[in-house]
């Protein structure tokens, strides 16, 4: 019986039917605190005296005591690291000596075998994207996290007017409109073929993906928010980010699955120099650099108006 | 002989853009308000560079380096410029006391939008 009046009690309160606690506790709402005006001076008067004693300078023996130290420490310090510096620079090898420990057998069998390898007529794409493409991977993320970490602390709720010196800026400036007429489509078109010619020519996702965010934020600057929210939002973003990365993550994971030598996989390499190339290397480089451009651009936005 | 003609007309045309940035750097360490130190950085950004990049076009002769050269000058011709005229847009709008540094003729920006 008194059981399972506990029992009904109990899922009295877990339903939030009944406070158990209320008229079984003593409540007593906080005293407002009030303080007195002779209180209130006499704070005043110590908080004059303590900073006076603060300011104090001259009379004051630990500051001055300290001043001195600090100044003995910091040329000391300082001595001491140039000279380890100093130390360090001379145990350096000495520059273009063939018996420096870079010149082993590591960036001999890049440059030997890269092109065979990876199918990349680009040495150095062959390396970041196939070789250490790992790590190229974790550079992405970087800057994935890094754009969101801005967004944690520079977004704008919606709803909350904030006053800013953003509606100053220049808008619907015609001379800018017409050149960004002119040159966003060429910079675009720049931008895909150093992304698409990065296993053939100096380039690749990164850079390629900057030239394309910077067309971005100057087609952004030309014509407002109100055009490129036509296509590219927020939900953009964070789609295509998504999309990028976990594409190269896959990839990636199934050279793992392979035996993690480099990113070989069953897509023949074709022949070096065409454009449809080096397996694994294009769609990689792509990824990359769609990575860079939407956080170039998402960078900007959030920089200027807190979101996009 | 007609090497070194190129040579010299290459050099010489080199020469005088590198005069010219040399008076940009002076120019933007010298002034102190923004509109006229963005007068002497924009000069040396489309004369200085098409100076120097026109000596390197005599250097390389008549091939596709030539024709990159003459496209990042039209790029060049085109961007910098207008980003000096968005800098000066900025400050003419920005600035409460433009009074104190420039004679302004006719109505200010913000009378315009009203």
């Amino acid at each position: 019986m008194k059981n399972k009046e506990r029992k009904s009690r109990f899922l009295q309160w877990l339903d939030g039917e009944k406070d158990i606690y209320a008229g079984n506790m003593e409540m007593r709402p906080q005293k407002e605190y009030i303080s007195s005006p002779k209180l209130l001076s006499r704070q005043e008067h110590e908080r004059r005296l303590l900073t006076e004693r603060a300011n104090d300078v001259e009379h004051n023996r630990v500051y001055r005591l300290y001043k001195a130290a600090y100044r003995v420490l910091a040329l000391v310090f300082c001595l001491s690291f140039i000279f380890l510096l100093l130390l360090e620079v001379s145990w350096l090898p000495p520059v273009g000596s063939a018996a420096n420990p870079d010149n082993n057998e590591v960036s001999a069998r890049y440059i030997e075998k890269g092109m065979q390898e990876t199918g990349a007529v680009n040495i150095v794409t062959g390396m970041i994207l196939d070789y250490r493409a790992f790590d190229t991977l974790g550079e992405s993320h970087v800057l994935f996290v890094a754009t969101i970490t801005v967004l944690v602390l520079l977004r704008k709720d919606k709803g909350k007017k904030e006053d800013n010196d953003r509606v100053y800026e220049p808008k619907n400036d015609t001379i800018l409109q017409k050149v960004a007429f002119i040159l966003v489509p060429m910079i675009m078109i720049f931008g895909i073929y150093i992304i698409l010619n990065g296993h053939l020519s100096p380039g690749g996702g990164f850079s390629g993906g900057a030239i394309i965010g910077a067309g971005l934020i100057l087609y952004l600057n030309a014509f407002g928010f109100a055009k490129t929210e036509r296509f590219f939002t927020e939900k953009t973003y964070k789609i295509v980010s998504f999309c990028a990365l976990s594409f190269y993550c896959l990839a990636k994971s199934y050279s793992f699955y392979t035996g993690a030598n480099g990113l070989e996989s069953g897509i023949p390499l074709g022949t070096p120099g065409a454009i449809l190339s080096s397996g694994l290397i294009l769609p990689l480089n792509i990824c990359v650099g769609l990575v860079v451009a939407c956080t170039m651009y998402a960078f900007y936005a959030i920089f200027r108006k807190g979101g996009f | 002989m007609l090497e070194w003609i190129r040579f010299g007309i290459g050099s010489f045309f080199l020469f005088i853009g590198m005069v010219i940035f040399c008076v940009q750097l002076f120019g933007v360490f010298r002034y102190k308000y923004v509109l006229n130190r963005m007068h002497a950085a924009a000069m040396g950004d489309t004369l200085g560079i098409s100076f120097s990049l026109v000596g390197l076009m005599i250097f390389s002769g008549l091939n596709f380096t030539t024709l990159k050269f003459a496209l990042v000058i039209i790029f060049l011709w085109c961007a910098s410029p207008v980003s000096s005229h968005l800098i000066s847009r900025l400050e003419v709008t920005t600035n409460e006391n433009l009074e104190e540094n420039c004679r302004v003729e006719g109505k200010s920006a913000e009378e315009e939008a009203e």
